[in-house]
């Protein structure tokens, strides 16, 4: 008996060496993301700082952005950036919430998994491809076709004026929302999935009809979800910058009319660094990606907050 | 006795039900009385809990399911062509095994849904109905200072009892209840049984129990089911103490099941 117990305690202590062992090398890793992000965080504000010194705060007021005369302002490519992923977000949600429902709810069995992997497979298209389809098939189907309709069906709004280029704002907020499709639809369905059975029976024994017991026992259980999915599609759009930077027309304007040239914080950087002459231009970039970073988390920031907000028990 | 003074409200014949290939429920002739409890009994997988889901068309709702026979609900067969299971299931509402209060809704929200999913806008009838519900189901006093809390903010017991609200809500004649104690501790499940009591003064109720003493308990009639078929039905009294097949009386001395 005391021999039992003895071995007993030995293994115990065996085991506890191994879990400490395993928690500490996950410390360690998660430790390391942090030190990672904030790294990158300090970074970026060390190498835009010399813009902050020559310029003050002005960076994040100015809408003008010339390096031929050295005046660097981030506003037109904040505007670029939101609005892009604004359009984005407007073509996407629907859509990916429109078919996530459909394979959860209500598509035949043997279809989900085919369908699945295709809307799965837009995801693995290289955003090369995406924009190299957008200049040759997007961009003159836009030119040619949607821009005289909305601006001849609309004549007194600017949202929709100005000379057909084909490449600008609205095109590539459509070629983000083909990106983030895939994204938001996977992880939509998944939430769908996760809603317990029992509440839409629940529903229908109510007497709700599928629609009803969709709305009350699938879709409100899975808003905080669905939310959170919106979220890293967003993010993905406004940091998606191979695809966009192709087909946005590069140009650090604030215009009215959607179907303008126009750059996001991620184009422009990806344009000029390359070529960035002098000392202040390229803190100037940095200073743009610093800017992108600082959006993107407090979008984070804002969409965790709402999702709190949705959130129920599931 | 007075059973004859009372009317059958669900007359059930030749109901057969299953999946794909497979036959679950095997032609179930039946009758259910008019503001009585009828408990339905027998081992697990012996088909109660699918003919249960028969009675207010729950069953077709499930992939491959598929049902003949005949349910008539006062004297109209809620299977015949042209009927609307969505009415259908306004009339015969539903408890479950688990409780299942809407998530991310209030506990006056979920009590109100049966109402507002039939497009009742009127806030006043709603809110009458709601703490007419709860009082029926015994909830009210529990509740009422926190209407606005999470109906999933509730304890196991009272979340059932909120379901019972939910279904009383929108007064249908005859309510089901598919073991709906199963999941709740023995405390909760007395507080239901005592409720059914006094139900059963408004409302037909079926319901199918795994715990023979519970249909002892809480039923007027007991219908007894083995692989399928229906082997015995009859007062409750009358089938615990004399039952008539050699099946029926094996099962509740314990010899299986």
């Amino acid at each position: 008996m005391s021999e039992f117990i003895h071995a007993k305690s030995i293994k115990n202590n065996e085991v506890r060496f191994s879990d400490a062992l395993f928690y500490n090398f996950l410390r360690l890793i998660t430790v390391l993301i942090i030190i990672l992000f904030a790294s990158v965080f300090v970074f970026l504000y060390r190498s835009s700082e010399p813009l902050f010194l020559e310029q003050g705060w002005s960076f994040f007021k100015e809408t003008t952005w010339s390096p031929t005369t050295d005046t660097y302002g981030v506003l037109a490519f904040v505007y670029g950036t939101l609005v892009s992923s604004f359009i984005a977000l407007l073509f996407a949600v629907p859509v990916s919430m429109g078919s996530a429902l459909f394979l959860t709810q209500l598509c035949p069995r043997f279809l989900v998994s085919p369908i699945r992997s295709i809307i799965e497979l837009l995801a693995a298209i290289p955003s090369v491809v995406y924009g190299l389809w957008g200049i040759f098939v997007l961009a003159p189907f836009i030119k040619n076709y949607v821009q005289p309709v909305l601006s001849g069906l609309t004549p007194g709004l600017p949202f929709f004026q100005g000379p057909p280029f084909g490449l600008g704002l609205f095109t590539a907020g459509l070629i983000l929302a083909i990106m983030i499709i895939p994204t938001i639809t996977t992880i939509s369905i998944e939430i769908f999935q996760a809603v317990p059975k029992l509440y839409k029976e629940g529903a229908k024994a109510l007497g709700a009809t599928d629609w009803e017991a969709i709305k009350i026992a699938v879709i409100k259980p899975g808003m905080a979800g669905v939310l959170a999915a919106i979220t890293l599609g967003l993010g993905r759009a406004m940091g998606e910058t191979m695809a966009v930077t192709m087909v946005i027309g590069n140009r650090a304007d604030i215009s009215s009319s959607l179907f303008s040239p126009a750059a996001t914080m991620a184009s422009v950087i990806a344009n000029e660094y390359a070529e960035a002459g002098s000392n202040l231009h390229s803190a100037s970039l940095t200073a743009v990606g610093f800017t992108l970073l600082l959006i993107s988390m407090l979008v984070n920031f804002g969409a965790r907050y709402i999702i709190k907000k949705f959130r129920g028990p599931i | 006795m007075n059973k004859d003074s009372k009317s059958n409200i669900l007359i059930i014949d030749q109901l057969t039900a299953g999946f794909g290939k497979s036959e679950i429920v095997k032609k179930i002739s039946m009758q259910v009385t008019e503001k009585e409890i009828t408990a339905l009994i027998g081992p697990s997988g012996c088909g109660k809990s699918t003919f249960l889901r028969c009675l207010n068309r729950l069953h077709e709702e499930t992939p491959d399911a598929w049902v003949h026979g005949k349910v008539n609900l006062n004297n109209k067969n809620i299977y015949e062509k042209g009927t609307d299971p969505v009415f259908v299931r306004s009339q015969i509402g539903m408890v479950f095994q688990k409780p299942n209060p809407f998530p991310s809704m209030s506990i006056y929200d979920n009590v109100a849904a049966g109402l507002t999913i039939r497009g009742i806008k009127k806030k006043t009838y709603i809110a009458e109905a709601v703490e007419r519900s709860l009082i029926q189901a015994a909830l009210w006093t529990e509740v009422k200072d926190k209407l606005k809390s999470a109906g999933t903010s509730l304890s196991g017991g009272q979340q059932q009892r909120l379901c019972i609200a939910r279904a009383l809500a929108i007064s249908p004649p005859v309510i089901l209840m598919d073991e709906p104690t199963s999941a709740l501790d023995p405390i909760s499940t007395a507080k239901i049984e005592e409720l059914l009591h006094q139900l059963k003064k408004e409302v037909t109720i079926v319901i199918v129990t795994h715990n023979m003493q519970q249909a002892a308990r809480v039923s007027d009639q007991t219908a007894f089911f083995l692989l399928g078929e229906l082997i015995e039905m009859d007062s409750t009294k009358k089938f615990f103490t004399n039952p008539k097949d050699p099946r029926s009386e094996n099962y509740i001395t314990g010899r299986f099941g």
